[in-house]
């Protein structure tokens, strides 16, 4: 069984692999003039498809794809998301490629910078926008965070295909029941110490959102602080950060099978954040948020001062799950038995944005 | 009554393979042709070159130069700069990339 690792940075795209997820061999960089803010891993196809997209410096958004594990890659002729000619926007970057479930292959979605949703049916050649999230009545009202101004999170329904969600910063947490028709701010629980008191509808920034693999209505997220739960697929949420060193940091994850498990990777808040104490360590949850355990055997002792942004910590699909963080000094460390001890999988590589994994064979 | 001028468009080295290969195409536009008519003849024959040079908007984008007859375009109004016969329209990336 190979497992690969598509480790996408600043400057360009790196694919790590391993048979015992213990040791890896690392590429030589693809892509290597673009910032790789998004990449994904579709399994659903006879050959697992690889697709990557972000924005360079100079020649503006891309997102292109691999049918042989990226040995080559298929740049489309015309831009495979351009917003149409109506709305007067253009594509700053691609921050999100979403897969669908298995039940719906061709749907691939992706996210962007300015705040918008996609969806492909050819696997990610072409997309189309959302028109009922771009549309919606509070876009004015979505500011930039510090990364930009973008949908991150998309996150389909696996026995229903009129739902759907999304997170964005800001924005916050959106729901849809019809396909993407309309839309409904969904962040009810979600304390926001950066507004006015209550928050306004629109003014959460969600860092990152993910669901239970077996119970499909309960999803975490990592917000901007405060690690939240809801078991009504995102209609409120409730704080489940008590037991973490801090509430804030970037990304959150769930495992592949189990219910109620998921990582995050905690950093102080506004003073720094770096992790608490100066010391790298991955938390997890494995009672939907009740206690948190630290996680820390095989990543480095000595002080740490980086940070893992919100797409730069994965799970793979292996049994028991792998666990994957990326900093933003270019370490990648990996764990195969669900975050109990790690490895390094590489280090100094440009500033990693974003890790995905997945069992190619 | 519109006439035809012959225009060069030269590419920096990191556009021509998604322009087939091509340091420089010849074309031939109408006499009040602007650069971003000529843009869109390069978009209709080659649009990955094209979409690198222009968003879908149409602006040029931010760090790319464009110089007629060396001299450089405004970003925002660049398109908008008229052909004459013999023009010579050369894309640059910016040396704006140490930001990264």
């Amino acid at each position: 069984v190979t497992t690969l690792v598509m480790i996408g940075t600043r400057k360009g795209l790196f694919l790590a692999r391993s048979e015992d997820r213990r040791t890896w061999e690392v590429s030589e960089p693809t892509l290597t003039n673009e910032g790789v803010s998004s990449v994904a891993i579709d399994t659903r196809g006879a050959t697992p498809r690889l697709l990557a997209g972000g924005a360079t410096w100079f020649w503006g958004p891309y997102l292109v794809s691999s049918d042989d594990l990226g040995a080559t890659w298929h740049d489309p002729e015309h831009a495979p998301l351009a917003f149409p000619e109506d709305t007067g926007a253009a594509i700053a970057n691609v921050w999100q490629i979403t897969p669908d479930t298995a039940a719906r292959p061709g749907v691939v979605w992706a996210g962007t910078e300015p705040s918008a949703l996609w969806r492909s049916e050819d696997g990610g050649a072409s997309f189309s926008l959302v028109r009922g999230l771009w549309d919606h009545p509070h876009r004015e009202r979505w500011e930039p965070g510090g990364g930009g101004q973008m949908v991150h999170t998309i996150l389909p329904h696996p026995a229903d295909d009129q739902r759907l969600t999304v997170a964005m910063s800001t924005g916050g947490v959106y729901r849809s029941k019809d396909a993407g028709a309309t839309w409904e701010p969904s962040n009810d629980g979600i304390a926001a110490d950066y507004q006015p008191e209550p928050p306004p509808p629109w003014g959460f920034c969600i860092h990152k959102a993910a669901r239970d693999a077996v119970s499909p209505e309960t999803l975490v997220t990592q917000h901007h602080g405060g690690v939240y739960r809801s078991t009504d697929d995102g209609a409120s949420w409730t704080p489940i950060h008590d037991g973490l060193p801090s509430d804030f940091g970037f990304p959150i994850v769930t495992h592949p099978r189990t219910a109620d498990t998921a990582w995050v990777f905690p950093l102080k808040g506004d003073e720094g954040r770096v992790p608490p104490g100066n010391r790298i360590a991955v938390h997890r949850t494995r009672d939907g948020g009740a206690t948190w355990e630290e996680l820390s055997d095989g990543l480095p002792d000595r002080p740490f001062y980086a940070a893992v942004l919100r797409d730069a910590m994965t799970v793979d699909d292996g049994d028991p799950a792998g666990v994957y963080i990326g900093t933003r000094d270019g370490c990648v460390f990996a764990s195969p038995d669900e975050g109990a001890t790690w490895v390094e999988v590489a280090r100094h590589l440009p500033d990693v944005f974003c890790v995905r994994a997945a069992t190619i064979a | 009554v519109t006439r035809a001028v012959e225009v060069t468009l030269r590419l920096g080295a990191p556009l021509r393979p998604h322009a087939g290969g091509h340091a420089q195409l010849a074309y031939t536009v109408p006499d009040d042709a602007d650069v971003g008519r000529l843009l869109d003849a390069l978009a209709a024959d080659h649009p990955a070159a094209a979409r690198r040079i222009r968003d879908e908007t149409g602006l040029l984008r931010q760090h790319v130069n464009v110089f007629v007859d060396r001299e450089p375009v405004p970003r925002r109004t660049g398109t908008e700069v008229v052909l004459h016969d013999g023009a010579e329209v050369l894309v640059l990336p910016a040396v704006s990339g140490g930001a990264r």
